[in-house]
């Protein structure tokens, strides 16, 4: 990279990011960064902090964001592509390393800086803003990569790049710009001279920066709404791909380490003997929360560190468990909710939702080198800056001093965010005491399985009304675990609907788990409807339609769910379908599920319907992908997972005991998407939620039981 | 102790303990790190690689079992330059995501395929256990009837 100048940087805009931080219906993205020009741009055909483009007719574009397979980089480089008119096959994608230039917070703004291009001026939020200042500025999450930095920064700076490129034809050649137009990475003239995208870079560098470049209009999309192949697969099917386990650099030792079983326990004891002379051993390190073997082969110190039996404290926790948290739940939120006295028919229930690990396949790595007051660092994660602050703090050095490579990620789902970077916290330690030798530092999938920021438990109890024609009257909850406006919302014409939180504190590490608080409210509200349309007598499809009349976006994903799945017409005995709706991060999904529950109770999940309206959608190909992606995953956990705790411990240490499915378990899943032009919606996370209500629903329909608490695997579904 | 393993065609003497799982030998000994590490205990399949062609979990293989046999691992399932028939049908479909699982997944329907050349659903549920945490269990099998076709037809 070029060195950039404090100027270019503080003309730079800057896009949003931390869209889990704040993770409500209504979120604002702010202007994206566009601009703009390196000092030395005119040598290195430099045009934008996101595109280059290099004499032979090259488009590189950065994307400040982490691919994680959810096929960002592609789409992010499409949505700029289609702005400057570049040849798609002359596209390249580069992943914006960890400085600050590549910021994607509101860092510009924050700087100071007064230059907001007009097209930009749209959406800011002070309140992101204020939160993305605090948080750092390169995360990747809460669904916003396409629907952010896409829309706000990459069309922009696709725009721009076209107009300057424009402009230095017209230039060269003396003739207007407006005679002049782009395709397939060149300019033409109307006389019919032209000249490659590569050919102009450097004059186009020199160019006056646009403040409001012209953005297409959707009908003239030429790549957006195309499935080119995804940019990152062919290195992903030879094996060829590196991820932060991956990396290896001279000298470099390999750390195994066991961390205080309660969180917040402490090291209290060691006999390091048992490792000395063990092959490969170079250091037993000691630190305040966890103890390493540091050896030359992660074999080799993960054998010793297993001959040890250190002891650690329990911070005072040892008595916790999943029982007592789940009656601290109980007693937070008590009796159910009133509803009106006038109400024809009362119907109440409870629901739980468990603890769960996101238990990404690659395990928690990061490789560090520590020398004096400078490290480098090597790992995957969601938010490069942040991560590199999180080592400088850990070394108590300047983040200016830690110099960070990120990696492809072994998945991410929220374990690899803000705050949640305990692995590079603990790798720089133990790094610092081999240093200046890099050591990297495996997690084992106990390690991971056992110390992750699970997603929460939940408690949520319903009360609803039906007057004596069936319609409801009101819906109410109270539930702990936390939740938002987002989280809680119910688009349904309900005259009184209520969601109260109350506060039931525990020890237990938490985080953002694809889809966050959606995730367990998903479950409570989209069951709770169906229960009250099975109590009113009513089908539960038509129940919700008929509630949707001033919700047309939710209404008609809801048709589409159901019409999708053949609603209505008669199937096997012991088959049902079940429905649910939710909005997330900007988008609506509606699900169907079609289940089989056989006598001995084995549930077959046989089909997934999707219907889902996130405004518009990039490449369908991989738009697709995260859709079903995102409903098994969200069928492992409906099914199967469960962190528990006993004695201040997760009880689970590996795929054994915290199962997901495979393919024999995989459902079929049809995928629909609307368009309905409303601003883009994120595709990560919002397929996730109402999966396990319309599992359930489905089960119910199947089979008359209810399943009200999660995993449904703990559920009996024989009948007695 | 030295162990002679055959390594994608070529044959190492390695220095390693005859315990020491073949995955590690093959990272960080030989710097093959397209095979992964994901759970150690032969339950995910991060690990597949080929022992005398027939799939087999790495992560649990000790050096001992794999002495003077062939081991083939992602990086030499096909001659360098080419793609496998299944690797073809893998970008055909668009089947990864983070791509983590994917060499293991690779060498367990590379290795299913070379056991039953057109397997019944059935037989792919039985040859493929593997976890992949992105979920792309959808396309695995519409790649793997592709691969199938393909194979057939050559």
């Amino acid at each position: 990279m070029n060195r950039w100048t404090r100027r270019a940087f503080i003309g730079a805009g800057t896009v949003a990011g931390g869209g889990f931080l704040l993770g409500v219906a209504g979120f604002t993205f702010a202007p994206g960064r566009h601009t703009l020009v390196s000092a030395d741009a005119a040598n290195t055909g430099q045009l934008t902090t996101w595109i280059t483009i290099t004499p032979d007719n090259l488009t590189t574009i950065l994307v400040p964001h982490c691919e994680m397979g959810q096929g960002s980089l592609t789409a992010l480089a499409m949505m700029a592509a289609e702005e400057l008119d570049a040849d798609w096959p002359l596209v390249r994608v580069q992943e914006a390393p960890a400085q600050d230039s590549y910021a994607n917070g509101y860092i510009v703004r924050a700087a100071g800086g007064q230059y907001v291009p007009a097209v930009l001026a749209r959406g800011v939020d002070y309140g992101a803003y204020k939160m993305a200042e605090w948080f750092g500025f390169q995360v990747t999450g809460g669904s916003t990569a396409v629907r952010g930095t896409g829309e706000y920064g990459m069309r922009v700076a696709g725009a721009a790049a076209k107009e300057m490129l424009v402009a230095a034809a017209a230039r060269t050649w003396g003739v207007n710009a407006s005679e002049c137009t782009a395709s397939r990475s060149r300019v033409y003239a109307t006389s019919g001279r032209s000249a490659a995208f590569g050919e102009l870079a450097h004059l186009a560098a020199a160019e006056r920066v646009p403040t409001s470049p012209a953005l297409k209009q959707p009908g003239r999309f030429t790549i957006r709404g195309t499935s080119p192949v995804r940019l990152d697969i062919p290195a992903k099917v030879d094996g060829s791909t590196k991820y932060a386990i991956d990396f290896t650099t001279p000298g470099m030792l390999y750390a195994a380490i066991e961390i205080a079983p309660v969180h917040g326990g402490k090291l209290l004891s060691v006999d390091t003997t048992p490792a000395d002379g063990m092959r490969g051993v170079k250091k037993v390190v000691k630190l305040d929360d966890a103890v390493a073997v540091v050896a030359d082969s992660f074999w080799r110190a993960r054998r010793a560190l297993a001959a040890l039996a250190p002891e650690f404290s329990d911070a005072g926790h040892g008595d916790v468990s999943t029982a007592s948290i789940f009656a601290a739940f109980d007693r937070a939120v008590g009796a159910p909710p009133d509803v009106p006295k006038a109400a024809a028919k009362v119907v109440t229930a409870e629901y739980r939702a468990p603890f769960l690990a996101h238990a990404t396949m690659e395990p928690m790595t990061c490789t560090a080198k520590v020398e004096g007051d400078r490290a480098e660092v090597w790992t995957g994660v969601q938010d490069p800056l942040n991560a590199r602050s999180a080592a400088a703090k850990a070394l108590g050095i300047d983040a200016a001093n830690v110099r960070l490579t990120n990696f492809s990620l072994g998945g991410g789902f929220g374990r690899r965010l803000p705050f949640t970077f305990d692995y590079v916290d603990l790798a720089v330690r133990v790094a610092r005491a081999m240093s200046p030798a890099p050591v990297k530092t495996i997690w084992t999938r106990e390690n991971d399985i056992q110390h992750d920021y699970y997603r929460g438990a939940a408690l949520s109890r319903h009360a609803g009304a039906l007057d004596a024609s069936g319609a409801p009257l009101a819906a109410h909850s109270k539930y702990t675990g936390g939740g938002n406006g987002e989280a809680v919302f119910m688009p349904y014409a309900i005259p009184e609907m209520r969601a109260d939180e109350k506060k039931a504190d525990h020890p237990i590490r938490l985080g953002q788990w694809r889809s966050v608080l959606n995730s367990q409210h998903g479950f409570f509200k989209e069951s709770f409807i169906d229960e009250l349309a099975h109590g009113a007598g009513k089908d539960p499809f038509e129940f919700r339609r008929a509630l949707l009349g001033t919700q047309p976006r939710f209404k008609a994903a809801l048709e589409k769910a159901a019409a999708m799945s053949g609603w209505g017409s008669a199937l096997p005995a012991g088959e049902g379908r079940g429905i649910a709706i939710c909005e997330s991060f900007g988008t609506i999904a509606a699900e169907v599920v079609h289940v089989a529950v056989p006598a001995d109770g084995r549930v077959k999940v046989l089909h997934v319907y999707a219907a889902v309206d996130c405004g518009d959608i990039i490449n369908p190909d991989s738009a697709t992908a995260q859709v079903e992606g995102g409903i098994v995953f969200a069928l492992s956990a409906a099914l199967l997972s469960e962190i528990t705790i006993a004695k201040g411990r997760v009880v689970q240490k590996n795929f054994r005991d915290y199962p997901m499915i495979r393919l024999a378990d995989a459902p079929t899943v049809t995928t629909a998407f609307l368009r309905s032009n409303a601003p883009l919606g994120g595709l990560g996370e919002p397929c996730v939620p109402p999966l396990a209500p319309a599992l359930a629903n489905a089960i119910y329909a199947a089979s008359g039981i209810r399943v009200r608490e999660l995993p449904i695997k703990n559920a009996r579904l024989t009948k007695a | 102790m030295d162990i002679t393993i055959t390594v994608n065609g070529t044959e190492h003497t390695l220095d390693l303990e005859p315990d020491m799982p073949v995955l590690w030998a093959l990272r960080e000994t030989l710097g093959l790190t397209g095979t992964k590490y994901g759970c150690g205990i032969a339950a995910c399949g991060a690990c597949t690689v080929h022992l005398d062609g027939r799939p087999v979990r790495s992560c649990t293989l000790p050096l001992s079992a794999a002495a003077g046999k062939r081991v083939t691992t992602i990086e030499g399932l096909a001659p360098v330059g080419t793609l496998h028939r299944v690797q073809q049908a893998w970008i055909a479909h668009q089947v990864p995501q983070c791509g983590y699982c994917q060499s293991g997944v690779i060498m367990a329907v590379a290795g299913l395929l070379a056991q039953h050349p057109n397997p019944t659903d059935d037989e792919i549920d039985a040859g493929l256990t593997n976890v992949c945490r992105c979920g792309t269990f959808v396309r695995m099998r519409a790649a793997i009837h592709a691969a199938v076709s393909e194979g057939v037809a050559s």
